[in-house]
């Protein structure tokens, strides 16, 4: 029981930074998008793919960090990743998003969003190939915590847990300190009176595109090192993420964090009592169960 | 000859393209006066307000500030040609504080900015004082000082009010157009939508009658205010009751 | 030239069934403006609900009601309907991708449930229903495959038939109106989440009945029937037809379906064989390329909506074409 939690919070942190990019997106441009979780995919691919190339240019960064199974390589291929995969999601937004949103209704957007997820995940796919990869093919034993009741963590799953936390706690400093978070919040919230206060509404999109972006390659390379990289990344985690926003109420980036967690958390504490072969229901159940309760979510407020 | 601040010339503008709501409106308002476009509802005024700030596409006509042509120009433009716009009703971001809503405005301010926050709070002590509380916990008439703060931040020489004192208690109605004719004397033009009639005829220097997108009288307000035939067509009978 | 005639049959009458599933995506799609990411829920629902309705009693297997055809198919129907109610009174008060993401998520659960609940549906193995109704009497073979086109065909017109007949009554227009100005619909006095909730109700019966009919023509139904793709080629049917049409509904059904077949097959001919694995991919990638690029250069879709200007409408109000 108690192992199901340490696994569901860490399993909600990689949903946590992907649902807050998604929220963002969904906030300032109106629109579920379904393609956000192949970003994760992107991400963690990238990562895969620096990765090699660093560690075949410079054979001394595949020495492994401390206790971790990731490697000086794998930690800088994040860096790249990040810019790789924000890059991406602006790409795709001025490629299609940008041009749907000019000239069709936000329901079309979602619909587009399929599409770009379905085009991304079998692009990936033919790409890589259809099986599973690893970061690393090291085997990193856990850390036995307690024996009675039995504890195991990985130093990568605690590593992952401070990073994520780490980064949110970055986001709240921006948004609650800066201008410039201040920017992103009012464009949220109210566009076009952002908008006549100066704010360039194009930019702000892209920044939403980037940020967004970025967290979710941080998201999927730290789903790849705890699970493994799959085309499917993408299909598997894009309800979670969904649920993680609706939990936390769209557009709230403090409710995704949390969302993230209790979507996490539950969903593993759940697999204590279901047969594990549901977990892909959960998700679903947990929306269910917010809309029964509290249908704009823990944070977020009464919109059409 | 009289000093122009703004100038729109046979304005047409809409929400889609083949559709306009302005059909066809003109107007100047004078360099420190108070100007007052009113007229019956879906007459277009928020519409020419709108246009005017660049959030809604004109389609024919021209828009002129000072000597400046400013008809198709980017509404987060609008502000480095030292004109603000405060919309009707959401003109405040809800969830930032009120510290933050005025730090967003006086943000391309620079070095003055201190000294102009200071300014905002000396002239708005109730924003002084809830300074650190989220904008949409403030009251109606409290909000739209924050949005007249805010607007003034980057020191504007025009002021674009649509509706300011829409949903809010006479008194409090009151209080925001009367800081709005005090913004005159500080050399701003004022150019403002009412529905609230009365009250924004006996504040205004001029006044522009629109009906069906397309103007219909112009005058001083004072002229306005006591001509019977305007005073029965589109002041009706909240006039009568108050004379 | 029998098996030509024996395979145009079998792809018509596929075809046939799917076109009914986009007609009742049209309904709430074109005609209401209601995103549903999940068709395959309700299309599933439409064909475990029949079968599980109508076949016999089995070992270790939930149902065995044996009810009589028609009575199983209106049973999957209602299935399909009482599930659309769920979601619908959850999320149709809330802003529109609520209901996206619930549908989507229906069906994710749906088709893990089905794969999970061995006791009810079979599990992974999925569940044999009942023979083909009527089988016996035509013979088998190409006769009764062509037979059972007909019912097929029959059921498609019906089903166009009512709704044709829908959309141009006041409630079809009624639906129009929320789908273009959700508040100047409610100013009139018309709750708007009401008729959208019948609206898409109505649309996931059709789906019902299309998978129910999918189901009793495979006699077989198994979580490999009711997957993601599915949701989305029945999207591209009616993206490429024209939403809000009810005839380009029908002809984008046939044309995807063609296409998706041809596609396939031509792969599986033509591709080395060590690329056979990502046939699916290249499908995938091609469907999903037919929908970006249709919502970019023709959103309205090859056969576009041809709104019927009522009487009191004025010219403006007719204006927006398709979505």
């Amino acid at each position: 029981m108690i192992q199901n939690l340490v696994d569901g919070v860490l399993v909600g942190s990689v949903l946590s930074l992907g649902a807050v990019g998604l929220t963002m997106v969904m906030h300032m441009l109106r629109f579920a998008n379904f393609s956000h979780a192949e970003l994760l995919s992107i991400g963690a691919y990238s990562a895969l793919v620096f990765d090699a190339l660093f560690s075949a240019m410079m054979p001394p960064l595949t020495a492994a960090i401390g206790p971790l199974s990731m490697t000086w390589a794998l930690a800088l291929s994040v860096v790249f990743s990040l810019v790789i995969t924000g890059l991406s999601a602006l790409l795709i937004d001025r490629l299609v998003f940008k041009r749907v949103r000019e000239k069709g209704s936000e329901l079309s957007m979602v619909f587009a969003s399929f599409g770009v997820a379905m085009i991304i995940r079998n692009v990936v796919g033919l790409i890589f190939g259809l099986g599973t990869h690893l970061y690393s093919k090291d085997i990193v034993f856990a850390v036995v915590l307690s024996r009675d009741p039995l504890l195991l963590v990985k130093p990568d799953q605690v590593f992952t847990l401070v990073a994520a936390l780490l980064i949110m706690l970055i986001m709240h400093f921006v948004l609650s300190r800066t201008t410039l978070g201040y920017s992103l919040r009012a464009v949220a919230e109210n566009p076009t009176l952002a908008q006549v206060n100066g704010i360039r509404l194009s930019h702000m999109i892209a920044l939403v595109w980037l940020v967004g972006g970025g967290l979710a390659a941080v998201a999927g390379i730290f789903y790849g090192l705890s699970n493994q990289i799959s085309p499917m990344i993408g299909r598997d985690l894009v309800l979670p993420i969904f649920a993680a926003t609706i939990v936390g109420g769209i557009g709230s980036i403090y409710g995704a964090v949390l969302g993230g967690f209790i979507v996490g958390i539950s969903a593993s504490l759940a697999l204590a009592i279901l047969p594990s072969g549901y977990s892909p229901s959960m998700p679903f159940l947990i929306i269910l169960a917010v809309l029964l309760i509290r249908p704009n979510g823990l944070f977020g407020e009464e919109q059409t | 000859m009289v000093d122009i601040a703004l100038t729109a010339n046979n304005v047409v503008a809409g929400y889609v393209p083949d559709l306009p709501i302005l059909k066809d409106v003109s107007m100047q308002a004078r360099r420190e006066a108070v100007t007052v476009i009113i007229g019956p509802n879906g007459a277009g005024k928020s519409t020419l307000i709108k246009a005017i700030a660049g959030l809604l596409p004109v389609s024919a006509g021209t828009i002129t500030h000072g000597d400046r042509d400013i008809t198709h120009m980017r509404p987060d433009l609008l502000t480095g040609q030292g004109i603000s716009y405060v919309p009707q009703m959401d003109n405040i971001f809800r969830t930032l504080t009120i510290r933050q809503n005025l730090d967003l405005a006086l943000r391309k301010v620079g070095r003055d900015a201190p000294a102009r926050l200071d300014d905002l709070y000396a002239r708005f002590p109730v924003l002084a004082d809830k300074r650190n509380d989220k904008a949409g916990a403030l009251s109606g008439g409290q909000r739209q000082f924050l949005a007249v703060a805010m607007a003034l931040a980057t020191a504007p020489k025009l002021i674009l009010m649509d509706e300011p004192s829409a949903g809010l208690s006479p008194k409090a109605a009151q209080e925001v157009l009367e800081c709005a004719r005090g913004l005159t004397d500080q050399g701003v033009t004022i150019l403002l939508v009412e529905q609230n009639v009365n009250q924004a005829l006996r504040m205004a220097d001029h006044c522009y009658i629109l009906a069906e997108g397309c103007n219909q009288v112009d005058g001083s307000a004072a002229d306005m205010l006591n001509d019977p035939i305007v005073g029965e067509i589109y002041l009706g009978a909240k006039r009568m009751r108050a004379s | 030239m029998i098996g030509l005639l024996s395979y145009a049959v079998f792809f018509t009458t596929v075809a046939s069934i799917l076109a009914i599933a986009v007609l009742g995506l049209n309904l709430q799609w074109g005609n209401t403006g209601l995103f549903n990411g999940g068709v395959v829920a309700f299309f599933g629902a439409g064909a475990y609900g029949t079968l599980i309705l109508g076949s016999a009693a089995q070992p270790d297997q939930f149902g065995g009601f044996n009810l009589f055809y028609p009575a199983a198919l209106i049973g999957g129907m209602v299935v399909a309907g009482l599930l659309a109610w769920v979601v619908g009174i959850l999320t149709l008060r809330l802003r529109h991708d609520y209901l996206a993401i619930a549908t989507f998520g229906i069906a994710v659960t749906f088709e893990n449930i089905m794969r999970n609940a061995e006791w009810l549906s079979g599990g992974a193995k999925g569940i044999r229903g009942f023979e083909q109704p009527l089988r016996d009497a035509f013979g088998g073979g190409l006769a009764y495959n062509a037979a059972f086109l007909a019912f097929v065909v029959a059921a498609l017109i019906a089903v166009y038939q009512f709704l044709q007949h829908l959309v141009s009554s006041p409630f079809g227009r009624l639906l129009r109106a929320i789908r273009e100005d959700e508040g100047a619909a409610r100013s009139l006095g018309k709750a708007p989440s009401r008729v959208r909730l019948t609206a898409f109700i109505t649309g996931s019966v059709i789906m019902g009945l299309s998978g129910g009919l999918y189901a009793t023509f495979y006699a077989f139904v198994s979580p490999q029937d009711v997957l993601p793709t599915l949701t989305f080629q029945i999207w591209a049917m009616l993206i490429v037809g024209g939403a809000g049409n009810n005839r380009g509904a029908v002809l984008g059904a046939f044309l995807i379906w063609g296409a998706w077949t041809a596609s396939g097959w031509s792969l599986s001919r033509f591709a080395p064989i060590e690329a056979q694995l990502y046939t699916g991919s290249i499908q995938y990638i091609l469907i999903g390329s037919v929908i970006v690029g249709m919502l970019l250069w023709r959103p309205q879709g090859l056969f576009p909506e041809r709104l019927v200007v009522s009487q009191s409408g004025k010219p403006g109000a007719t204006k927006k074409q398709g979505v």
